[in-house]
């Protein structure tokens, strides 16, 4: 412990700096006992002060089974529920008939519309852009928002019943249902078979069929297999989501492998029923926002 | 303070008293520790039994075995490094992401997810925001779903087999630390694994009694094996689902 260097001395006083010394001595040079600036000090007391008056007025000490409330009773429960009355009656403000108004009214109003269309455009941005991808332009096995081809209907209530009960989510019960069969897995149809019904809807869309296909017996395959979801004439179901396959556009893909492994082991895309998670007005928004994407009906 | 030299050479003012401190470093550390413990007693300790912070609440019960086997790889791959599970009660972050959390929602995580600093969204309520196949998807390859999303791709989760045998110890290390397993849900934790994955499974109903409400179908989309994207799923579908905020009265617990 003892440093060479180090001396002890009396503590005593600087005459050049006018402070006291602490009494140590390294050298030679003995150390100044400059206390705090003052304003610093002050400062520092100011703090104990505040937090004094900070215990009062907010929650801050513990007691037997609860806690000091504060004069004022605050909780931040209780503040952002506050907040967010507040949010609802600004929006109520802004338009107050988007809670009543039918969807088709406000279609016809450019207030309501303007207002629906800035909540839904919100909406879809946080709930939905995952699968529809920004824009509502989709992904592959995610539709496209912005096309006239829909599964399941491109009506204001069609939008609303698909974003409300979701499709294929089993929790809600009044979800869209509809089932594409695994014609290969389950054993209904053979490889080649699959093939040659590839092949006749490949015609439909005028796609190009595999050479040398045998289309006539893949239409017999597909009048009693396929055509009773997807039509005679295959231009689909919307009751059970069955797509129209004589258009140019493949939620799974239009590749001839791709189309055999729709008819092999089925399709069944799923979509989160949103009433559960979402308020009906902002479901309304998201409908009208949806519509208006290019492909209202 | 400016202590004068008269001062000191008497008794010490009171300003000078810290002089003790700062020259006896037993007694600074002591001082120290005295302090830190009463900070410590004041803030940690009331956590533990005010009415406020231990609210029981409807719907809690234990991750299943699979959830819990999920949550694991959750921790294991970092994802608490960008994502937290802690909704504040602030109003922009109810509107973005549902109900703010509530303490009891983690009260079987340990250790718990919270977190502010979020480099992806927040995951308390990410269950059944999505479906099955996109979670797959999503974990296979972010940007195949989400063309601006920073996330690494975890593929390998999807063709990893999950290591059934190690859950009943995990749920043992979970009971220890307060988690209320039974024997009986810890012996059957592979059987209730597997059942999870599998409606079919004839300890079905014995599973669901056990963990009421509990979902259970094949994950990961491939039912011939259980992988780690089973349980990773299984884990991401059922966050932030077990409370019913249509029931939870609010007004209630404004505390």
């Amino acid at each position: 412990m003892t440093n060479p260097n180090h001396t002890a001395h009396e503590p005593d006083f600087d005459a050049v700096t006018g402070q006291s010394t602490t009494g140590h001595s390294w050298d030679g040079i003995r150390e100044l006992n400059t206390p705090l600036p003052r304003w610093w000090l002050w400062t520092f007391y100011i703090t104990i002060l505040w937090s004094i008056g900070y215990w009062l007025v907010y929650p801050a000490w513990p007691l037997i089974s609860s806690h000091t409330t504060g004069l004022f009773g605050y909780s931040s429960r209780a503040a952002v529920a506050l907040e967010v009355q507040a949010l609802e009656q600004r929006r109520d403000q802004q338009a107050a008939g988007l809670k009543t108004a039918s969807l088709e009214e406000i279609k016809a109003s450019p207030e309501l519309l303007r207002v629906a269309l800035a909540r839904g455009k919100a909406s879809f941005a946080e709930n939905c852009v995952g699968c529809h991808g920004q824009g509502g332009t989709g992904a592959p096995s995610y539709p496209n928002l912005t096309d006239d081809d829909w599964v399941w209907g491109g009506g204001l209530k069609d939008i609303q019943a698909t974003i409300q009960n979701g499709i294929r989510w089993t929790q809600n019960a009044d979800t869209r249902m509809g089932e594409m069969l695994a014609f290969g897995r389950q054993g209904m149809l053979k490889k080649d078979e699959i093939e040659q019904v590839v092949d006749f809807v490949r015609s439909l869309a005028k796609l190009e069929p595999a050479k040398g296909a045998n289309l006539a017996a893949g239409k017999a395959l597909y009048e009693t297999n396929c055509a009773s979801c997807h039509g005679e004439a295959g231009k689909g179901n919307r009751e059970v989501g069955a797509p129209d396959l004589t258009d140019a556009i493949w939620l799974y893909g239009s590749s001839r492998e791709a189309m055999i492994e729709s008819v092999h082991n089925g399709r069944a895309g799923i979509m989160p029923a949103w009433a559960s998670r979402l308020d009906p007005v902002t479901i309304k928004a998201l409908t009208v926002y949806v519509h208006s994407l290019g492909g209202g009906q | 303070m400016t202590t004068s030299p008269q001062a000191q050479a008497g008794k010490p003012s009171l300003w000078a008293r810290h002089k003790i401190f700062e020259t006896n470093s037993i007694l600074l550390i002591l001082g120290i520790l005295i302090v830190v413990s009463i900070g410590g007693l004041v803030e940690i300790a009331p956590l533990f039994y005010l009415r406020s912070t231990i609210e029981k609440v409807e719907g809690m019960r234990p991750y299943t075995p699979l959830e819990l086997a999920g949550r694991a790889i959750y921790v294991r791959e970092g994802c608490y490094n960008c994502h937290s599970q802690m909704i504040r009660p602030l109003r922009d972050e109810i509107e973005r992401y549902g109900h703010f959390s509530l303490a009891a929602e983690s009260m079987y995580d340990k250790p718990f997810q919270w977190g502010s600093k979020r480099t992806g969204p927040d995951l308390a309520r990410v269950g059944g925001k999505y479906s099955d196949a996109w979670q797959l998807q999503h974990l296979n390859a972010p940007r195949s779903l989400v063309p601006q999303s920073i996330m690494p791709g975890y593929p390998f989760l999807a063709t990893t087999e999950l290591d059934v045998n190690r859950i009943a110890q995990e749920m043992r290390v979970n009971r220890m630390s307060g988690v209320p397993y039974t024997d009986e849900m810890i012996a059957n934790a592979v059987t209730d694994l597997r059942a999870q994955v599998d409606p079919d499974h004839p300890q079905a109903d014995a599973f669901q009694k056990r963990y009421p409400k509990a979902a259970s179908r094949d994950f990961d989309g491939n039912p011939q094996r259980i992988t780690e994207a089973d349980a990773m799923i299984a884990y991401l579908q059922m966050l932030g689902t077990l409370v019913d905020f249509k029931q939870y009265d609010n007004k209630a617990n404004l505390r």
